[in-house]
């Protein structure tokens, strides 16, 4: 890093350009004619293609709209400058040099651009993530809706089908996988000591995608036929038969897993090769340590779902019966390699959380992470045991019987490094100084929750119980416990832990509880009944059913719409505090991880000074110990806390005490 | 001192906790519908053995939380202060390591013996073929002596027997649950499924669900099984393997109300007032049966070649194209008298 480059860029003033060169510059003028260029190619190539083939019709929507669902994208991204610097290179042009002009935002049309600064990209991608939860939660509300008494209420069966599938489409993978990936691009350079991610190119790339993912599943609404219907497991061979609609989603999850192993890739880069110096594994933050594990599971096993959803594209566009047994297809296939990447994702979608909760937890109890080597351990042990799980979901599916019986005691075996994480985050807690505010109640309110979900998991290994209710709502029950209770509550103590990092502001304390209570009250009134309602024998995904449901179903709408309201108190907070809270200090929690240690917002790139690390990132406790400090370390005594002339910085707890850098920088 | 006072005060907590919880969900919560086979049985029983097991885990992790909330809260002076630096405790750690795997194995033991006996092949079983198809379930009892089998659109069983049950699937994937037996196998194209039930000597009715998505109209493939005395099993499936009359003295159109609101399922998909039945999946069968629709020979042809007309705003393809293999010629008639009937 040299000097020349920690200058703060000069914010961009608004000039009048003409016209021309807009039209030529990356951004969104050249999208508006790059995107309509883009579909007339597509047009234009299946045209011609059919015309020369004597296909009759020539002009099919069909073919011109599933071309184009790949093709526009593109088109939209290359107007808007994500490939510009590759195309340069790859011509043999000559690049544009790096002025680092593009990093930081100094308004909020920074945001709509192709930004390289990761923490740009990390709001990019959280706010992105909670527009789409939005989406997503309303399309639950009008199930509930319809869901409130047996009998058809307003909408089609068809329609309701729909509701569902965009529903967890959306939270899966435009919410929960995203947002953590958003939260981790914002905070995880900094926490190792990284000026950036490895790839700031590729990282605006796999921003990028998202919205194209997100805007193509809502979209499939207004494809002939209504949107995709068949639930986001889009089993063949209903899958490859259902109209239009359904493309959308084969498509849309080709761009959201490329943006996901992209990033997985910059990840696992940026933290093999770009930690501070003296920061060894074992002294990294569990956050990093949970986005290492997390990235390995999804380079691993997202291709498998592309792979599962490219065959149901080339059965569905090009007749390949890839699963239609008529035709020697194979029908279970389809199921074991989704499968094989959809367990992980559960493990994409949790580990990332248990990464924050190790962060808030050890900051807020004012203590040392219990075991911090076997919660580390653990989480790999999650990666590995995670590929060792998937055909639990397959227990009713036809396969070979025998299958069932490792899959059942590996699912029953992946608790113990689960149970371990719990434990050791409960002895965390024990006699610690604990904080009882907004970011810390989430955690409560994980650890009691994630718990539930992780005993009806067990109960769902055992084979027996699992056949009667595969298919159930005691399925859909449990799936709310793990990734609303799991994942979302950890999720909202992420963003109110590093609200003030990430906006330089502070959240309401108060709103923030409330938001907590009705959260957390909302979501187990909505969520306990339908384990009974499982057992009891309703299935999941039915816009009708028995009327000896119809109590339970009428309390679960109510408490669902209670839920929903929960949400914005959240969203008033978060906005009304980005625009106006109280300016928040470097380091308010007195944490001693690295991202704690600069300005909030953090400078533009990072740190002034390498940072070097010199112990452990949570030794709260321990007198006068620091994570990192920003001189060199004396090489004597850099390893033993750098108790020696080596200024410490944050934690501790009398205060910044002759800082380089950090908390005196506001 | 103080804190042996306190680990005396979780254990209480953690005692009454535990038998407070343990009384709900074993006594006061009602899991399960009747059980009706001895499978079913087995089911409840690894049900209730995973509750006992899991509520003491349950109130120890609410025990741990809710006590360090109380007691380490932070107290007003507390602000700058720090937690003692306790990093680990390996003899702790190895604990809950080893418990929970050696409980986890135990309860897989435990479930795979339950499966073991659930799935036994019997002497003696009574097969039954299942056909699942969008949206209706076809039951099929092969005969000896070359006979054609029975086909029902219900399910029929004698109470006290070994039933094995054959699955197959004519277009999609469904899955053949029956709540009450706590059974369920997909119904998978181009495979057969199976799966074994026994009986109890309970005579009564239970639902049957499809718990695979299967297309538009998912939520209507439902039907039902009759668990009845052998006798009057025998009785029934001689009396099916007959031809259907009505009952004496009931008219044709009487009969397929009958049909039309209970074994077919039509319901579950068209709205007729006179038959009080309000599915919104396939046309509204008191609106468009009007007209030129209005003859015997369309609703005729409407119900044994569903695709040979589409109403517009309907797909196709969603009608169940079977009934003129299920269906016995009285049978036909009768559904179309009763549907000239109502639309008149």
């Amino acid at each position: 890093m040299s000097t020349a480059v920690l200058q703060h860029p000069p914010p961009t003033t608004p000039q009048r350009r003409p016209l021309a060169a807009k039209l030529k510059a990356p951004g969104w003028y050249r999208v508006l004619w790059t995107t309509p260029l883009g579909f007339g190619l597509c047009y234009g190539l299946v045209t011609g293609i059919r015309a020369v083939s004597g296909y009759t019709p020539v002009l099919s929507g069909k073919a011109i709209t599933t071309t184009s669902l790949i093709g526009v994208p593109f088109a939209f991204l290359i107007g808007l400058g994500a490939f510009d610097y590759w195309f340069y290179w790859a011509a043999g042009r000559r690049t544009r040099p790096e002025d680092h002009s593009g990093h930081g935002a100094h308004s909020w049309r920074d945001y709509f651009r192709v930004n390289t600064d990761h923490k740009v990209i990390g709001i990019q991608y959280v706010v992105n993530s909670f527009f789409f939860f939005l989406v997503g939660g309303l399309l639950a509300e009008l199930m509930r809706a319809e869901l409130a008494s047996p009998g058809a209420q307003f909408m089609s069966a068809n329609s309701f089908n729909e509701l569902f599938s965009v529903h967890a489409s959306l939270l899966i993978f435009l919410f929960i996988i995203p947002v953590f990936a958003g939260l981790a691009n914002f905070v995880l350079p900094l926490m190792i000591g990284a000026p950036d991610m490895a790839f700031p190119r590729l990282n605006a790339l796999s921003f990028w995608l998202l919205p194209i993912a997100g805007i193509m599943m809502v979209a499939s609404f207004l494809a002939p036929g209504g949107a995709f219907s068949t639930g986001w497991t889009a089993y063949a061979p209903l899958s490859t038969n259902v109209p239009l609609g359904q493309t959308f989603f084969t498509i849309a999850v080709q761009f959201a897993g490329a943006s996901s192993i992209a990033t997985a890739l910059n990840f696992l880069v940026t933290i093999i090769t770009m930690r501070a110096p003296g920061m060894s594994f074992f002294r990294m933050p569990l956050l990093v340590w949970a986005n290492f594990s997390t990235s390995l599971l999804v380079v691993i096993a997202t291709p498998f779902i592309a792979a599962s959803q490219f065959l149901v594209l080339l059965d569905r566009a090009l007749g390949f019966h890839f699963f239609d047994a008529g035709s020697g297809g194979n029908v279970v296939m389809y199921q074991h390699i989704f499968w094989f990447y959809s367990h992980p994702a559960v493990y994409i979608m949790m580990l990332p959380g248990f990464g924050i909760v190790s962060e808030v937890l050890s900051v807020k109890a004012r203590k040392p992470i219990f075991g911090y080597r076997m919660m580390a351990f653990s989480l790999l042990a999650i990666v590995v045991l995670g590929f060792t799980v998937w055909a639990h979901h397959m227990f009713t599916s036809g396969m070979q019987a025998w299958i069932r019986i490792p899959m059942m005691i590996t699912t029953a075996i992946i608790a113990v490094p689960t149970g371990i994480k719990i434990f050791s985050w409960l002895a965390t807690l024990w006699r610690g100084i604990l904080r009882v505010d907004t970011p810390m109640l989430f955690v409560y309110g994980f650890l009691t929750m994630f718990t539930l979900g992780g005993i009806s998991g067990v109960m769902l290994a055992m084979i027996p119980i699992d056949i009667h209710v595969s298919g159930t709502y005691f399925i859909v029950a449990h799936i709310h416990y793990v990734l609303f209770g799991g994942s979302l509550f950890t999720i909202f103590a992420g963003v109110y832990y590093w609200f003030p990092k990430m906006t330089g502001r502070m959240y309401d304390e108060t709103l923030g509880k409330l938001h907590f209570w009705l959260t957390f009250i909302g979501f187990n009134l909505t969520f306990g009944p339908m384990h009974i309602l499982g057992l009891q024998g309703m299935p999941r995904r039915v816009a009708d059913y028995a009327s000896k449901f119809a109590g339970l179903n009428l309390f679960i709408s109510i408490a669902a719409f209670a839920l929903g309201l929960s949400t914005f108190v959240f969203l008033y907070n978060v906005i009304s505090s980005w625009r106006g809270g109280p300016r928040a200090g470097a380091n308010p929690w007195r944490a001693l991880t690295l991202e704690w240690q600069v300005s909030s917002p953090p400078p533009v790139f990072n740190f002034d000074t390498i940072p070097t690390v010199v112990g452990g990132p949570y030794e709260y406790g321990v007198q006068d110990a620091v994570h990192g400090i920003f001189q060199p370390a004396v090489s004597a005594g850099g390893g033993s806390g750098g108790s020696g002339g080596a200024a410490g910085v944050g934690g501790g707890g009398d205060g910044p005490a002759g800082t380089a850098h950090g908390p005196a920088r506001e | 001192m103080r804190d042996r006072r306190l680990i005396l005060q979780m254990l209480a907590f953690f005692l009454v906790g535990t038998g407070v919880l343990l009384f709900i969900v074993l006594d006061v919560v009602h899991w399960f519908p009747a059980a009706a086979t001895a499978q079913a049985r087995n089911v409840d029983r690894l049900y209730k053995v995973m509750l006992i097991v899991s509520v003491p885990i349950f109130v120890l992790v609410e025990t741990v939380v809710v006590f360090s909330v109380w007691k380490f809260r932070m107290r007003p002076g507390q602000e700058n202060m720090d937690g003692p630096p306790i990093h680990g405790n390996t003899r702790l750690e190895v604990v809950w390591t080893a418990l929970p795997a050696i409980l986890l194995l135990s309860l897989c033991t435990y479930a795979f013996t339950v499966l073991h006996s659930n799935e036994k092949k019997k002497a003696n079983e009574m097969i039954v073929d299942v056909t699942g198809q969008q949206f209706t379930w076809t039951f099929s009892y092969p005969r000896a002596n070359g006979q054609p089998p029975v086909k029902s659109l219900e399910l029929y069983l004698p109470s006290n027997a070994h039933i094995y049950f054959r699955i197959h699937s004519k277009d999609v994937i469904h899955s053949f649950w029956i709540p009450a037996f706590r059974l369920q196998e997909d119904a998978v194209p181009g495979i057969t499924t199976d799966y074994r039930a026994t009986t109890t000597n309970t005579a009564a009715t239970y639902p049957i669900v499809c718990a695979v998505l299967c297309g538009l109209g998912h939520s209507t493939m439902r039907s039902f099984v009759h668990v009845m005395p052998p006798g009057q099993f025998a009785a029934w499936e001689a009396k099916a393997g007959g031809p259907v009359t009505a009952a004496p003295g009931q008219a044709p159109a009487a009969l397929g109300k009958q049909m039309f609101t209970s074994s077919l399922g039509c319901g579950g998909c068209h709205t007729i007032a006179d038959a009080g039945t309000s599915g919104t999946v396939g046309p509204h069968l008191d609106q468009v049966l009007k007209g030129p629709k209005h003859s015997a020979a369309f609703i005729r042809q409407s119900i044994l070649q569903p695709n040979a007309f589409i109403e517009k705003g309907y797909p196709a393809n969603v009608m169940p194209q079977t009934f003129g293999a299920v269906l016995q010629p009285t049978q036909i008639d009768a559904l179309v008298a009763y549907l000239r009937q109502v639309s008149k």
